[in-house]
């Protein structure tokens, strides 16, 4: 009889491959699960649908031409991209960056971040079933920065604007003055998202306690960005490294208590107040002088021999890049770091015992994009 | 955090027949890097994740290079016989330097907010002799970041608990990110594939 009933057991078991054509997988991306009734016992994600070996790519172009490239990865924050990247250059060459392209810097580095937490809270709320209005409020605002974006760099998403030792063009007229609107005017939006949702009876039961996360389980799985700080490590690259002139603004970093579900959406709401309050400031104390260090060479760089690894805090976790010079025109060794991909690391750990609707869910809080997951 | 000269000390206390190399970064990063043997990196890892003073705990970025073969011509006198008289002559001799494989981890403390700490461990060759042993028992954030090396490089990870292709599928042959790896010709239709013709 025993063995009778564990084979019926096995029986019970389903397997199924979700994705990688799926409306909750946020691209091509799949997972493969075993269900025991609606409980996952079991998940695999497979990756590799988008991948182009952007690596090798990059190692057979020069250093100048991956910038393009680097849109490609993280395609909703494609100016963090740059910039981890150019800044990774800078310290394999020894590039200085002028004062005025630094505060340029942080203020699109952080209008990147509002634009990537907004638009994933659409996305979150599309993964529990409000499919549709919830991200059409977000898109709504998240178009103001596009059109921020668009005007400056000339691209609303693909922006390629930084470059090694600076920006590649100054702020058109009336720019400044619009993006002051934008930051003024969106403390309004985000009340009334919170207003919706931090209190939705339906939103609290499908995330709180949904995914829970302890801080040693996420810093040993290398998590990174808004779903670490959610485990309540205070981590904040921006903090840690000092990189650019983050040093000279005042802002906090939001921690959770719970880990959960909830928390990993709830800071991200918490986390673009601060940057709101850095950019009031890095918007009023913008200085006037260069935008290039004329030094800089762009076309033809050769860095000295040797490595370097730089890290930035992007929308998403800590985005690295690490190159290795052997003084030819390009790179011997280009790896990107993506945060995405690592923080996938964990996803089957949050599953285990929860139903396959939480899974979507648990991936939605985790915020991933797939041309970086799979480069 | 500790100077990597100390930091070597500590490991070579703990572990004598350990070998530990310091590796100059020339570049002005100026992010110099231990070399670690391949039979100790796994406790040694551990020790780097336990000390108090380093508090390693998270490993953030791991990640492969190839290094092919180098040949270096050197040039040496030799006494040779020349028409029976023994002359003094120059020759070039070239010195192969086998290439290997690395693997290279970035390593950080949350709790003590420093680093990087760089460690790198080789292979012994290219070719047949390319395991390394795995670091995910320690750092499991290293885990699809090996599985990408062993796909993209080669490298097989003793001790992995998952060690399949990352990236590519299961059934593909070699190693992209390897330096002398050959891309197959887009240019060849599937027609044209079976008949191993060019149609362009």
């Amino acid at each position: 009889m025993n063995s009778l009933s564990s084979s019926h057991e096995t029986e019970n078991l389903l397997e199924l491959s979700l994705g990688p054509q799926h409306p909750s997988t946020h691209g091509v991306f799949r997972m493969n699960a075993v269900l025991d009734g609606e409980n996952v016992v079991k998940l695999q994600p497979v990756f590799g649908y988008l991948h182009r070996n952007h690596e090798k790519i990059a190692e057979n172009i020069s250093y100048l031409a991956s910038i393009p490239y680097t849109d490609r990865l993280d395609y909703f924050s494609s100016l963090s991209n740059n910039w981890a990247y150019t800044l990774t250059v800078e310290k394999l060459a020894a590039i200085e960056v002028p004062e005025r392209a630094e505060y340029l810097r942080v203020i699109l580095a952080e209008l990147t971040r509002l634009q990537n937490h907004t638009a994933f809270l659409g996305f979150l709320l599309g993964d529990m079933g409000a499919w549709g209005s919830a991200l059409m409020y977000a898109f709504r605002q998240r178009d103001e920065v596009m059109d921020l974006f668009e005007s400056l760099t000339g691209a609303r998403m693909m922006c390629n604007y930084m470059r090694f030792g600076g920006c590649r063009c100054d702020l058109p007229t009336g720019w400044l003055e619009q993006a002051r609107k934008v930051v003024a005017e969106y403390p309004a939006f985000l009340d009334e998202m919170e207003q919706f949702l931090v209190t939705n009876e339906i939103l609290i039961s499908r995330t709180q306690g949904i995914g829970i996360l302890t801080a040693e389980q996420a810093i040993n799985g290398g998590l990174t960005g808004p779903i670490l700080r959610a485990s309540g490590v205070a981590y904040d690259i921006r903090k840690i490294d000092h990189y650019g002139i983050y040093d000279r603004f005042n802002f906090r970093i939001p921690t959770g208590e719970h880990g959960d579900t909830y928390d990993r959406f709830m800071l991200r709401l918490l986390e673009m107040r601060e940057s709101l309050k850095i950019l009031q400031v890095a918007l009023k104390d913008l200085p006037s002088g260069p935008i290039m260090n004329p030094k800089a060479k762009l076309r033809n760089l050769r860095p000295p021999i040797g490595e370097a690894y730089a890290r930035v805090e992007a929308p998403k976790g800590e985005l690295g890049f690490f190159l290795i010079s052997d003084k030819g025109p390009n790179p011997y060794r280009y790896r990107v770091r993506p945060p995405s991909l690592i923080n996938l690391t964990l996803l089957e750990e949050m599953s285990l015992g929860l139903k396959i609707a939480d899974v979507m869910v648990i991936l939605g809080s985790i915020d991933i994009v797939l041309g970086e997951v799979d480069r | 955090m500790l100077s990597l000269t100390h930091i070597q000390e500590l490991i070579l206390q703990a572990f004598p027949a350990a070998k530990v190399s310091l590796i100059k970064n020339p570049s002005p990063a100026a992010q110099d890097s231990l070399l670690l043997d391949a039979t100790h990196a796994l406790a040694i890892s551990k020790l780097l994740h336990d000390h108090p003073d380093l508090r390693l705990d998270y490993c953030s970025n791991v990640t492969g290079v190839d290094w092919l073969d180098k040949t270096l011509k050197e040039k040496t006198t030799v006494t040779e016989l020349v028409e029976g008289v023994p002359t003094q002559v120059e020759k070039e001799v070239s010195v192969v330097i086998p290439g290997y494989l690395e693997a290279v981890y970035h390593l950080y403390s949350m709790t003590l907010k420093h680093g990087p700490l760089i460690i790198r461990l080789r292979t012994t060759n290219r070719t047949d002799a390319v395991e390394l042993p795995s670091l995910t028992p320690v750092w499991k954030s290293a885990d699809f970041q090996e599985r990408e090396i062993y796909d993209l490089f080669g490298i097989r990870f003793r001790g992995h608990p998952d060690l399949r292709r990352l990236l590519m599928w299961d059934e593909f042959e070699g190693h992209p990110m390897r330096k002398d790896y050959i891309p197959p010709d887009d240019e060849l239709l599937p027609n044209d594939m079976e008949k191993g013709t060019k149609t362009s």
